[in-house]
């Protein structure tokens, strides 16, 4: 067993084709001290058969982007903007114009979701074999095939079918009911599948092992996997690119390998330094000074620019747009090439090499 | 041994079993029981850190619990400087140190922060109550005037604004901090801390790790950390020093310092969780699904674990002998520090003779 891999191939088959675009979704509440912004003018292309891994912490705007993708914030969340689709076959549409029969149809069979907890999820006093027929029926799928598929996923992600579909959500444990909900999304051969915090709570064997068997299914059956998260390590090993969440809104989107290797945006620079990785040395580890802002008051300037030590004027008052990096990667920062030089992190120096020496 | 002075803790062949059984259940002869923890001995050392990492059910929080005095172990003894915990509760014997003092220098902070503070306190009102009870000479004056002191230790100034504040006014970390403040006003010697980490935003951790290491230095507390992150686990005890601690169903299967554990893992166990954490490194990033090095990704029901090392039925070394035989810790270092539970430590055992199963 070796840790170290070679590099991936690059791109895929489709990895240039769009599938999903994101075209300046916002999503605000009103509350008592003003309108709260929490989703803020955000576009980005999604790609056929990529893993986006979309990182950020808690409270920068995640799961709003995720409802916001499947057209499912809940109110009294207002989501505005738009979400177009582009079908393998057939013309693009744009999701918040469906009806809400098309919308239902267009969840479980184009895109699917899923969420912490699959607990949460089941619903308690049915099996998850149920669960499965349930949800072919509901949208008019043959049971005896849909069925077999569902056997095929629960196999894939290492559970018996048998003795899964006919246990009740409280009988397996975490990571199993997790696996199960995954296969259940995967039941109607979506396109995409959205995750959105999928392994939080479960004991990092078990997340690893469910990204492993990811990549394995996204393999098999060409699935596009946005994945989001705010465990960056987690995400790093499986994401083809990685979009990065500051405040609401994107601040970088590049190749997984570019974003880690060499970041364009002081914040991503710094969240690099901030987590806890096996690859880095210790001392070089050093927490991010200072808050994120509150959604209800987010500077007029770069949302960054209270804990970023190269902010000036500028970033004061002008809000950065999205400059390109590279071909594939961007930043949302006045001055990324400067960040590059003046903010430094190794993430690589002194990768530990795992030594196996059998009882020698 | 010489050490014994500066031991804080000492577990000694402990075990804690669970009986989970109704009348009803024990009339008709099936009790479940569960060994949370089995003949695990460990020695905590003064200013020493040790993380015990271990995938849920396998026995952290039960043994941490032992270690600290609020779990009675089954089997075994534990021992605060010395003094048995368990007799200097009953009364047993000669007690050099009373119970309640052994109570008091060993604290725990919980893995939710939010649920050990109480919703309707403000923060200041929280930390008087047990500075109240162990201090009961001291005036409210200069009761505040600590605990502000030691806000302002723990990150949270003005003290004052934080002091007058309810748990819900307060993120995540601060009440982290919160918790962690309360356990060193006891002034202890040694801190449980039970997930308090991993429960927060990846982008947090390093802030509350070093926030710890540096009390540790200011109050000289030990801490028995507890996670199920080797990343996490590798820079809070790497930084000091310290060990990491590998838990498997109930037993200690590897022990060593930090740096050990993580280079040169030695335990097939150890060895799976070593591959579970995310190496961030961009020129080493694996795409292609590398498979779990283990033969189930599921960990077995703790009320019926496997026969002979429990971590046969996983183990892709695992071989007949491991069906059968217990491997106990055995020394790896030169000193006590550190140790793996595998036959294949031993070129001698036969395991090498036995016939795979894997
Ligand atoms: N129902 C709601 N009403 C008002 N604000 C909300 C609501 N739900 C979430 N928020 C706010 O929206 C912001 C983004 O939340 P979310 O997308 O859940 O973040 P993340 O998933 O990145 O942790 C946060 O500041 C959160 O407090
Ligand atoms: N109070 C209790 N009563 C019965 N069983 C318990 C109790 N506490 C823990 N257990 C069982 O003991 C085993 C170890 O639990 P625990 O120490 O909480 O593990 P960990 O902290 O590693 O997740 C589990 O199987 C758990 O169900
Ligand atoms: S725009 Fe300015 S404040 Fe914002 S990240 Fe870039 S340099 Fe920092
Ligand atoms: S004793 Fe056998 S089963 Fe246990 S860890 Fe060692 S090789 Fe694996
Ligand atoms: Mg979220
Ligand atoms: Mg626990």
């Amino acid at each position: 067993m070796t840790i170290r891999k070679t590099q991936r191939p690059t791109a895929r088959k489709n990895q240039h084709e769009l599938l999903l675009e994101v075209r300046n979704a916002s999503v605000s509440f009103d509350m008592d001290r003003g309108t709260s912004k929490v989703l803020d003018d955000v576009s980005i292309d999604i790609y056929r058969d990529e893993i986006i891994g979309v990182v950020g912490e808690s409270g920068s705007g995640k799961s709003m982007f995720a409802s916001a993708l499947l057209d499912a914030v809940v109110e009294p969340g207002v989501l505005s903007g738009e979400v177009i689709y582009h079908p393998p076959d057939g013309e693009p549409y744009n999701i918040r114009k469906l009806s809400d029969r098309d919308l239902k149809r267009f969840r479980w069979e184009e895109i699917s979701m899923v969420f912490q907890g699959a607990m949460d999820s089941f619903n308690p006093t049915m099996t998850i074999g149920e669960h499965f027929e349930e949800t072919l029926y509901a949208h008019d799928y043959e049971l005896e095939a849909g069925m077999e598929h569902g056997r095929t996923l629960l196999k894939d992600l290492y559970l018996d079918p048998d003795r899964v579909l006919e246990s009740y959500p409280h009988q397996l444990s975490g990571g199993m009911a997790q696996r199960a909900l995954i296969a259940l999304s995967l039941l109607l051969k979506p396109n995409v599948l959205v995750m959105d915090e999928p392994t939080a709570a479960l004991d990092l064997l078990m997340q690893r092992s469910i990204t492993s068997l990811l990549s394995k299914l996204h393999e098999e059956y060409d699935i596009t996997i946005v994945f989001i998260t705010h465990d960056l390590p987690l995400v790093a090993d499986l994401a083809d690119r990685l979009a990065v969440m500051y405040a609401f809104q994107f601040v970088e989107v590049g190749p997984c390998h570019d974003v880690l290797k060499d970041a364009a945006h002081p914040y991503t620079r710094a969240l690099l330094k901030a987590v806890p990785n096996l690859a880095a040395a210790l001392d070089e580890m050093q927490p991010i000074e200072g808050d994120s802002p509150d959604p209800v008051d987010v500077p007029i300037g770069c949302s960054y620019h209270s804990r970023c030590p190269l902010a000036n004027e500028q970033c004061v008052e002008t809000q950065p747009a999205f400059r390109n990096v590279s071909d594939r990667h961007r930043a949302a920062c006045h001055h990324w090439s400067e960040a590059r030089e003046v903010l430094p992190y190794t993430l690589s120096n002194e990768t530990p090499e795992v030594m196996f020496d059998d009882a020698k | 041994m010489t050490r014994s002075e500066e031991t804080v803790v000492s577990l000694e062949n402990v075990g804690v079993e669970f009986s989970n059984a109704s009348l009803f259940q024990t009339l008709r002869g099936d009790r479940e029981v569960v060994k949370a923890v089995d003949d695990v001995s460990l020695d905590i050392r003064e200013n020493e850190v040790i993380v015990l990492v271990g995938e849920s059910g396998c026995g952290k929080t039960t043994f941490g619990k032992t270690a600290v005095g609020l779990q009675r172990p089954t089997s075994g003894s534990v021992k605060y400087r010395g003094q048995d915990i368990w007799d200097a509760k009953d009364g047993n014997g000669d007690v050099t140190i009373p119970f309640p003092e052994i109570r008091k220098s060993l604290q725990i902070i919980h893995q939710d922060p939010g649920s050990s503070l109480n919703p309707n306190r403000t923060i200041l009102n929280s930390l008087s109550v047990p500075l109240k009870e162990q201090y009961p000479q001291i005036g409210t004056e200069e009761r505040e005037e600590r605990i502000y002191k030691l806000l302002e230790y723990v990150g949270m100034k003005p003290a004052s604004s934080y002091a007058s504040r309810y748990p819900h006014q307060l993120s995540g970390g601060e009440q982290q901090r919160i918790a962690l403040g309360r356990a060193l006003l006891m002034n202890p010697d040694l801190i449980l801390a039970d997930e308090a980490v991993s429960a927060l935003d990846v982008s947090l951790r390093i802030e509350m790790m070093d926030l710890m290491h540096d009390l540790q230095r200011e109050f000289n507390t030990s801490y028995l950390n507890i996670s199920h992150d080797l990343a996490n686990a590798y820079y809070f005890a790497e930084k000091v020093g310290g060990r990491i601690g590998i838990m498997y169903l109930g037993k200690l299967v590897e022990i060593g310092p930090a740096e050990e554990i993580i280079r040169n893992p030695r335990h097939p166990y150890t060895r799976v969780l070593r591959w579970a954490t995310p190496v961030m490194d961009p020129d080493s990033i694996t795409e292609e699904s590398d498979e779990p090095p283990i033969r189930q990704i599921d960990i077995p029901d703790p009320k019926n674990p496997p026969s002979g090392c429990r971590f046969h039925t996983r183990c892709p070394e695992a071989r007949e002998t491991c069906v059968n035989r217990v491997p106990q810790l055995t020394q790896t270092g030169e000193t006590i520090e550190s140790g793996v539970a595998c036959f294949r430590r031993d070129e001698r055992d036969e395991y090498w003779q036995s016939d795979e199963i894997a």
